[in-house]
């Protein structure tokens, strides 16, 4: 049988390594790949953050080798851009809170670096992700990994079932340390790199500041919810849902509680501010709904668990499609839910589907 | 087995050179020492630098040896410079497609030491506006610090008219680098009266590591690196023996093994163009045919991408070029064939192949027995319309 070919994403880091030593382990004929996200990238790594330093691209280069597998770099700065970085701004411009990541694996890793793969004739795309995929009847449907706490299917849910079909996640069956061991054992070097987190391309981490500079930081009034002003802001931007810290009210609230961030609107410029209380969620609709699997049938109800942050917890709910939503009852309210996030409903460990949160109640 | 069209870039060592650098590495001494293990391999030494002399067609006496043709580069055109702002003339003339080697010396000097560049530019064919230098060096007069003009590109192979060049200047210093002709077409330091000229061993079958700024006798230049001022007083480091001697082998024997070569490689050059044709029939080349160097091809091939092509033929075993790529290995628009007037799309679906006599028709038929599909991956890839 002829080998599968595929594209192996490396980002320099220790997971999208061992990940594409394993998928030559498992006989594919594996290629690295290594995405340039900016086109003037930084030298060096400054702390966990990013993975389109020069350095990480050394790195990536040095894992191909030492694995033994062809490496090249290729240039996906111009679709980063689009697909990512502009979304994100344009998701704060509308008052929403954006998942980068999750647009990352949507726009870039799955279609861009998928789409270029399989037309030079590869059968898929390897990463470091940690999420499962198995077969079933219906194709392949996406679940969480093993290793609980890194598990990522939440920012892979928002793939299309043929995007699932092109994508291999060596690692879904292992948990980090266990990744790192082995990179150790297979002489990768990078077997001790820090995680990366927060967003890369914001590398101060200064994710507030880097929108001012973007989006502007014109103050405006922050409002209690009958719209009475109780201070200033320098950029809606620039504040979340669920927010407490920094608000710098100039009028305290009469029974002395904690105020939070409950809305932003960019057009009036205006965030709104109340009680924990305020924050409470129970229905949360979401838009427009992947489904990986088969739709569920119309204003059908059904059971599952939500969840709405990155490594948040499942949240028991019903939910159901109602025609253009994925609408999700919370069996308990969350507290703090951005629009912008995306809601991913499981069922057991299987994602059913998911949708960007528009509106909550 | 794989095949190998990068030769421009790196080529195999020749025998001779390896033989040569393994016998001289078996030797101890210091070339710059007094003792008799030391005088052994000076003379050794001073032999590699008259073969290097003969090679090129200039005195001994010329030749400074450097580790990097970059190096040799960056000495020639900042020496110049320097001995130039001396009497005020912080002119630079150059060409608008030189390798980064000659261009960045030149544009550091601009930002950094106030030197003023007049860019020549070169035609679609890859050779340079002669007019436009006449009347760069009559609009200047009195100013020029000196005129950099490569002798060859090393992207599309176009040989330039240096001869004419040196007469244009006059009594301007020039440089050309000669890294890509060198013991691939005939080459006189003395009969194109260049002040300075760049040749590198491992362009013509010499180790990695070793170079020569071919400098006229009795042109004293600032130093970029300062210590024992070995050659000339104008570059310092301990002698790398071993390589300069290899480096002359290799030189010697290039050098005059070229117009057979010349001949073999030019005939496997026409049968590459044409089997690239047959397979896709929408290709160009860039540059001149007649004019050039035997082994460089530069071949558009309309909306693909060269770094798909380059990973599909990398995967067929075929290795070629996609030009030039920034420090994060990314590839860029290739300056040279902008400055020919392509447009950026068509400098991104460009590969570079570079033959030597080594290569074969059977090598060939290899590659136009998987061109068209690679290239029609590359096409549904690219994006490009």
């Amino acid at each position: 049988m002829k080998k599968l070919k595929v594209i192996a994403a490396m980002s320099g880091g220790v997971d999208s390594a061992v990940a594409a030593a394993r998928a030559v382990d498992a006989g594919y004929e594996v290629v690295g790949v290594h995405l340039a996200l900016s086109s003037n990238p930084q030298k060096y790594r400054s702390g966990a953050r990013g993975c389109c330093t020069i350095e990480d691209s050394h790195d990536a280069r040095r894992a191909a080798d030492v694995i033994g597998i062809p490496f090249y770099i290729w240039d996906m700065a111009e679709e980063f851009h689009k697909g990512v970085v502009e979304n994100f701004l344009s998701e704060y411009q509308s008052g929403r809170t954006p998942n980068p990541c999750l647009r990352c694996n949507e726009k870039i890793k799955f279609e861009a670096v998928l789409d270029r793969a399989k037309a030079l004739g590869f059968d898929g795309v390897v990463t470091g992700h940690y999420a499962v995929t198995k077969d079933s009847p219906t194709g392949k449907t996406l679940h969480r990994a093993a290793d609980i706490d890194k598990d990522q299917s939440y920012v892979l849910a928002v793939l299309r079932t043929d995007q699932i079909e092109g994508a291999i996640f060596p690692l879904g069956d292992t948990v980090k340390t266990d990744t790192r061991k082995e990179a150790k054992e297979r002489g990768l070097f990078v077997a001790n790199k820090p995680d990366s987190h927060d967003i890369c391309f914001v590398p101060s981490g200064d994710n507030a500041g880097w929108l001012r500079e973007r989006l502007g930081s014109e103050t405006g009034d922050i409002v209690d919810q009958a719209g009475k002003k109780l201070g200033e802001h320098k950029g809606a931007y620039t504040y979340t849902i669920g927010q407490r810290r920094g608000l710098a009210l100039t009028v305290p609230d009469p029974t002395g509680e904690p105020r939070y961030v409950l809305k932003i609107e960019p057009k009036s410029n205006t965030v709104v501010v109340g009680s924990h209380d305020a924050l409470a969620v129970s229905t949360i609709s979401a838009t427009p709904p992947t489904w990986c699997g088969l739709i569920p049938e119309i204003n059908k109800s059904l059971r599952g668990f939500a969840q709405v942050r990155a490594h948040g917890a499942p949240l028991a709910c019903d939910y159901k499609f109602d025609g253009t939503n994925l609408i999700a009852n919370l069996d308990e309210p969350v507290f703090g839910l951005a629009t912008g996030q995306a809601l991913v409903i499981y069922d057991g460990d299987r994602v059913v589907g998911s949708g960007t949160i528009c509106e909550t109640i | 087995m794989s095949i190998y069209f990068d030769h421009a870039a790196t080529t195999p060592m020749a025998d001779v050179a390896i033989t040569a650098l393994n016998t001289q590495l078996k030797k101890l001494g210091n070339a710059s020492s007094l003792h008799s293990a030391g005088r052994s391999v000076r003379k050794d030494l001073e032999g590699g630098r008259e073969e290097i002399a003969k090679a090129i067609d200039c005195q001994a006496s010329e030749v400074i040896f450097t580790a990097t043709g970059t190096e040799a580069n960056n000495l020639a055109i900042k020496g110049l410079y320097w001995k130039g702002v001396k009497e005020n003339k912080k002119v630079i003339i150059t060409s608008t497609f030189e390798h980064h080697a000659v261009m960045d010396p030149i544009v550091w000097l601009s930002e950094h030491e106030g030197a003023q560049i007049v860019g020549i530019n070169v035609d679609r064919n890859g050779f340079l506006n002669l007019d436009e230098l006449k009347q760069a060096v009559s609009e200047h007069e009195g100013k020029i610090a000196l005129i950099s003009i490569m002798h060859s590109n090393n992207e599309v192979g176009t040989l330039q008219d240096i001869a004419q060049v040196v007469k244009i200047a006059g009594q301007i210093p020039v440089h050309a680098d000669c890294v890509q002709s060198f013991g691939k077409v005939s080459l006189s330091f003395k009969q194109l009266g260049l002040t300075a000229a760049t040749v590198s061993a491992h362009k013509v079958g010499g180790p990695l590591g070793v170079a020569a700024l071919i400098l006229k006798r009795g042109l004293d230049i600032e130093p970029i690196l300062h210590g024992g001022g070995q050659e000339r007083d104008i570059r310092s480091g301990t002698f790398n023996a071993p390589s300069i001697v290899s480096f002359a082998a290799a030189a010697k024997e290039s050098v005059a093994q070229s117009n057979q070569r010349s001949e073999i490689i030019r005939k496997l050059k026409a049968e590459l163009i044409s089997t690239i044709k047959k397979g896709v029939p929408d290709i160009w080349v860039n540059g001149d045919q007649e004019k050039s160097l035997p082994g460089i091809i530069s071949i558009t091939f309309p909306k693909t991408d060269s770094e798909g092509l380059l990973l599909l033929l990398d995967s067929e075993g075929i290795a070629c070029s996609t030009g030039s790529a920034c420090s994060a290995g990314v590839q860029r628009p290739s300056h040279v064939l902008l400055a020919m007037g392509l447009t950026e799309d068509e400098t991104t679906s460009t590969l570079r192949f570079s033959l030597n006599h080594s290569n074969t028709i059977i090598e060939i038929a290899k590659l136009g027995a998987v061109i068209a599909s690679v290239v029609a991956r590359s096409r549904a890839a690219s994006g490009k319309k």
